[in-house]
């Protein structure tokens, strides 16, 4: 395969936004979409440290929990239309998400047509400067509790040379999201790395795309003034992008949603922190003067992004065991619920006292959310007091448990629906490490040429 | 004439470490400027102080056009540890649109409200 030659647009669809995303909308994209490419994002901040935790117990474990289902599903569509996959499920154990994709291919008896290329690198717990300051209060990370997991965001140049090798799966960990889609358009068109514009160009593609249905009409429904018909046949999104990275964004024919330039613009600034300087392993994408146009039904075209030097370090997610968080629930209905409801939490507080530091009481559907001030604006009918504790071990988390649990009997009347339970609560925090620190590789597995 | 901010524009709330971030979309780009001058983000600090500590700091994008707020949350809310209902803060969002502003009646009809969808 030689890079750099292709001038017809490319065509990329996005069949995943988050882990538990929905299957059948991916299944579409490959079978009706035309798709070059698709992608599935499917790692969150703590979806990464999590997966090391699964993987410390069984070193065949630690990649996403839906691989299995996703590529059964998906694999005999790539292999029957000529898609290839981009990926980021392997989570915490790409490799081992690598080794059990041929397994799934051999199985389904496409393994002659199925050729996987994993991404590593992006672990970088061995190299971890534990001393280094937490982005989000200057602390040591070491400070925090015992550290599980590091992983760095890679970018598009760690998938280059999976793609080079021709590869149809490519499985990584934790690539930033936008960084699946640009490197398709990097490899395809063959950009630079330091063409700063073109990048730019190509992570707001990625960045628009890598929340799946929520560009194209997921997550934004709110009557009377924000109608998606056909939400229950939410069409994924779908890129068309030319080899100077103009995109023409829209979805699945025949399928429900919306691409407008208001979902196209609640999706371009979600978790955008400085629009100046969107900062991504690749570049930094300036937002400033991005234009959306409608250009049909349910097609935008998006333009105006400009880029600058991608950043010397790389961000990377700190996993920590951060206690036990222990909650409890029971509801109260009818006249008088939100009182009752009140009282339970008093009571709750009285007999927790001080032998858990850290607890909060909410009342659900009145105040548990925005708190009481905009809570008097709407009334209920009914009512469910929430306890939640976090401790340093389960034992001390369970007291809210347990005293939520004592307002059967001991509690305001007509209290029901009781439900608890306890977690250990993994935390995450952010640094950097220098890009001479991550070594960056791939792996070929399976049958096909 | 008081006007929720839900009236005239939508918005999407995100997460990033230790911060929220708030779009705020006009349905009509003609109540943008309205929005630029009621929606300082002190107003919106002091609207949000329930979850929201320190100063907010707002973008503004006219091509949009659109304005975004980025919100500190407290030392122990972070998006994993929260003890929040909602530890993301995804529902800030609905927060932010219940923000009442005073615009002139003779603004308002000048503008016109957006549609309702009635279908």
């Amino acid at each position: 395969m030689t890079p750099g030659i292709r001038t017809a647009p490319l065509r990329i669809g996005c069949g995943a936004g988050f882990a538990g995303d929905r299957l059948g909308p991916a299944v579409d994209l490959v079978r009706e979409g035309r798709l070059d490419y698709l992608i599935l994002e499917c790692l969150g901040e703590r979806t990464i440290a999590l997966g090391q935790l699964r993987r410390t117990r069984d070193p065949r474990a630690g990649y996403d929990a839906l691989l299995e289902r996703r590529a059964r599903a998906l694999l005999p569509e790539i292999v029957a239309t000529g898609t290839r996959l981009v990926t980021n499920f392997g989570s915490a154990n790409p490799v081992a998400a690598g080794h059990r994709l041929v397994e799934i291919a051999d199985e389904l008896g496409i393994s002659g047509a199925v050729s996987v290329a994993v991404v590593t690198g992006d672990d970088v717990f061995a190299q971890l400067d534990v001393s280094a300051p937490a982005w989000e209060d200057g602390v040591a990370l070491d400070q925090h509790g015992e550290l599980v997991s590091a992983h760095a965001y890679i970018g598009a140049d760690a998938l280059l040379p999976a793609l080079e090798s021709g590869a149809n799966v490519i499985v990584a960990g934790r690539v930033a999201d936008p960084s699946l889609c640009l490197a398709p358009l990097v490899h395809e068109f063959g950009w630079q790395l330091d063409d700063w514009d073109a990048l730019a160009r190509g992570t707001l593609v990625g960045h628009l795309m890598e929340c799946a249905g929520q560009l194209t009409g997921g997550y934004y429904a709110d009557l009377p003034l924000k109608p998606v018909p056909g939400l229950d046949n939410l069409g994924y999104p779908i890129a068309a992008v030319t080899a100077t990275g103009e995109a023409t964004l829209t979805k699945l024919t025949g399928t429900g949603g919306v691409v407008d330039r208001h979902t196209a613009i609640e999706q371009l600034l979600y978790e955008v922190t400085d629009p100046r300087a969107y900062l991504t392993p690749d570049v930094t994408l300036d937002f400033t003067d991005i234009e959306i146009d409608e250009v049909g039904p349910d097609a935008v075209q998006v333009r105006g992004a400009a880029g600058r030097p991608r950043p010397d370090s790389l961000k990377v997610s700190v996993g920590y065991r951060a206690g036990f968080r222990s909650e409890g629930e029971i509801s109260y209905a009818g006249r008088g619920a939100v009182g009752r409801a009140r009282l339970a939490g008093d009571l709750v507080r009285s007999w927790i006292g001080d032998e858990v530091e850290e607890f909060r009481v909410d009342l659900v559907g009145v105040s548990s959310i925005h708190g009481e001030e905009l809570a008097r604006r709407y009334q209920p009918y009914e009512c469910r007091l929430r306890v939640a504790a976090i401790a340093n071990s389960a034992e001390l988390a369970e007291v809210v448990a347990d005293a939520v649990t004592a307002l059967y009997t001991n509690g305001p009347a007509g209290g029901g629906g009781l439900r608890t339970r306890t977690d250990e609560v993994i935390g995450v925090l952010s640094t950097t490490i220098p890009r001479a620190d991550v070594e960056l590789d791939f792996m070929e597995l399976g049958g096909a040429a | 004439m008081k006007i929720a901010l839900h009236e005239v524009a939508h918005s999407r709330a995100g997460d990033k470490g230790q911060l929220i971030t708030l779009s705020l979309i006009p349905y009509d780009p003609a109540w943008y400027p309205v929005l630029c001058e009621l929606a300082q983000p002190a107003r919106i600090g002091a609207h949000l102080r329930d979850r929201v500590v320190g100063d907010v700091v707002r973008y503004e994008m006219p091509k949009l056009p659109a304005l975004t707020f980025v919100c500190s949350r407290a030392g122990s809310d972070s998006v994993t540890t929260s003890l929040h209902v909602d530890g993301h803060g995804k529902t800030m969002s609905s927060a932010l649109l219940e923000l009442e502003i005073d615009v002139p009646d003779e603004q308002v009809r000048a503008l016109g409200l957006p549609q309702r969808w009635d279908g």
